[in-house]
């Protein structure tokens, strides 16, 4: 069979590109171009797909594609950085349920071809990829919702919730066993609704803090949903694809809950944060305890005669839309003779790696972006932080209070610079909402205000210095 | 395909994406999600051979139809906003300095 020789030679040549690209990602400056590369590979992929003998009606592909493709490209022309996980969660929904589509329509192409019962190994692959491709779609969907505030960040909870999970978990996997041998659709659809429902009930009570972990998560599962679907078609790039995706997805994952000094079970099963915050600025004995202030003109005169200042953006700043009036701060500083980085926490932003896309937007040269391992041991060097819309992540607590629910995150330890500079609309506590010490600290003046204001106040007084 | 086969394919696609995956900084976290995403959107390949080869079947009909177009969105949105992001990421212009990256 010549054409099908060709078909898998594309596929090995996708697959190569594929394996390329993610290597090229290595590098900022090979990355576009390894992108770029992966692009290739699927559309070689695609073609040789639109080619194989068994595809003989065009028509509905062409339409579905289309359709498809257009909305898929312009909602990424048009999404806010800002935005980007709710986009990543949304996407990798649609690779799920399709995977769970492909998974619904191969069970019934083998009960039309009058089987009664799966083989063992298109059982496996089809019920995994049923369940675990729906499970990652609605869970997405849930995800999106809380990221785009259209349901509350907030962990939502109700009565023997993990029970009822673990028995719906049961229930979907006895019903998937029993389809395989007793082949029915509406058996096999009504486990893939089930697994729906335990999609949403598994991310509902996940806190908005840990949907950084829980896209990483799912984008793991919509990976090996994928490589199953793979076994399923007896089809190799969806294996090699599937489970590239599902390695990236599973580092991601272990990565984030480790900045979190979380379990993933933890993360998953824990309904952590939003509340949990008991103290609230006040002291053992019950008096407030002390805060220090200081004026944007005083702060501009100190960071122009200092030697290093260390920058620690949280997700405040990129709600505060602040992000270019501090990279016109850190370019006048630098302009001055002033020494200035970037200190990037693992779980800074809304997923990984979203605060240096925030900042890459803006024009700040990547070779200024730390990461919390190098911009650590450089803290004592330091003569001032300017710690902007971030909270939880430069909490001594982490490290030093063994009764607080951040105990053992690593954190950015500021506390170590000469000067911090804490820039806060108020008083309130972070996202986890625990209460940080680093605000009553000697070394600590707060600017209170909206942290766009403040900068562009700011940046106005270093040019008057 | 054997089984055995897929097995081994599986087995030497998990190494490789470890090793490779480990490697990306966790600068470009954000840009490797977006693009894995775009590449798990490969199940596109799987829909098109449901669809394309559906006989008129109802079932396969509908599903493959939203397999393809879920597919498509996933595989072009996620190419598309990776590559947007990526462009953004620059060096200083100026004078070189060493790459941490």
């Amino acid at each position: 069979m010549m054409r099908d020789d060709l078909i898998e030679i594309a596929y090995l040549v996708a697959a190569f590109c594929f394996i390329l690209g993610l290597r090229w990602l290595s590098s900022p400056r090979t990355a576009r171009k390894g992108n770029l590369v992966a692009a290739v590979g699927m559309l070689i992929a695609i073609v040789a797909t639109l080619v194989d003998g068994r595809v003989v009606g065009y028509t509905w592909i062409a339409i579905a594609a289309f359709v498809g493709g257009s909305i898929g490209a312009l909602v990424a022309r048009r999404v806010q950085m800002t935005a980007m996980p709710q986009l990543v969660a949304l996407l990798n929904g649609l690779g799920g349920g399709a995977a769970a589509l492909i998974a619904v329509s191969e069970y019934h192409v083998a009960g039309a071809a009058g089987e009664e019962r799966l083989g063992a190994v298109l059982a496996v692959s089809v019920m995994f990829s049923a369940i675990v491709g729906s499970i990652s779609f609605a869970g997405s969907l849930v995800a999106f919702g809380k990221l785009q505030e259209l349901l509350p960040g907030r962990p939502i909870t109700w009565p023997a919730q993990k029970l009822l999970n673990g028995l719906g978990a049961v229930v979907v996997l006895g019903l998937a066993a029993y389809a395989s041998f007793n082949i029915n659709d509406p058996l096999l659809w009504l486990a893939a609704v089930l697994a729906l429902l335990l999609g949403v009930s598994a991310v509902l009570p996940i806190g908005g803090a840990d949907m950084p972990v829980v896209i990483a998560f799912l984008n793991a599962c919509t990976g090996l949903a994928a490589a199953a679907t793979g076994f399923a078609l007896g089809n190799s790039l969806l294996i090699i694809a599937g489970v590239l995706v599902g390695a990236s997805g599973t580092l991601l994952t272990q990565l984030m809950s480790k900045a979190m000094n979380r379990s993933v079970a933890n993360v998953l099963f824990g309904a952590f944060g939003g509340g949990g915050g008991s103290s609230s600025g006040v002291s053992a004995s019950g008096e407030a305890l002390p805060v220090l202030e200081i004026s944007a003109s005083d702060l501009a005169a100190q960071l122009v005669y200092a030697r290093r200042v260390m920058i620690v953006p949280g997700y405040g700043l990129a709600v505060a839309q602040a992000q270019h009036p501090v990279r016109e701060l850190a370019d006048l500083l630098i302009e001055r003779g002033v020494s200035v980085a970037f200190a990037i926490h693992p779980v800074a932003g809304r997923m990984p790696g979203h605060m240096n896309v925030l900042l890459a937007e803006a024009d700040v040269p990547y070779d200024q972006l730390l990461e919390m391992e190098e911009a650590n041991p450089d803290f004592p060097q330091t003569d001032i932080v300017l710690v902007i819309g971030a909270n939880d992540v430069v909490n001594p607590a982490a490290r030093d209070d063994e009764n607080s629910p951040l105990y053992g995150m690593p954190i950015l330890e500021v506390d170590n610079a000469e000067n911090v500079i804490v820039f806060k609309r108020s008083m309130a506590s972070g996202f986890a909402g625990v209460e940080n010490m680093l605000f009553h600290d000697p070394k600590t003046r707060m600017l209170f205000g909206d942290a766009r204001k403040s900068l562009t106040q700011l940046v106005q007084d270093v040019q008057a210095v | 395909m054997s089984l055995i086969t897929e097995l081994v394919i599986l087995v030497l696609a998990a190494w490789v994406g470890i090793e490779v995956i480990s490697k990306v900084p966790q600068m470009l976290h954000t840009p490797l999600m977006s693009g894995t995403n775009a590449i798990h959107g490969v199940v596109i390949v799987g829909a098109i051979l449901v669809l394309g080869a559906a006989a008129g079947g109802t079932v396969e009909t509908i599903c493959g139809i939203v397999a393809v177009a879920f597919g498509a969105a996933n595989v072009v949105g996620g190419f598309v906003v990776t590559d947007r992001m990526l462009q953004m990421f620059r060096r200083r212009p100026e004078p070189p300095k060493e790459n941490q990256g």
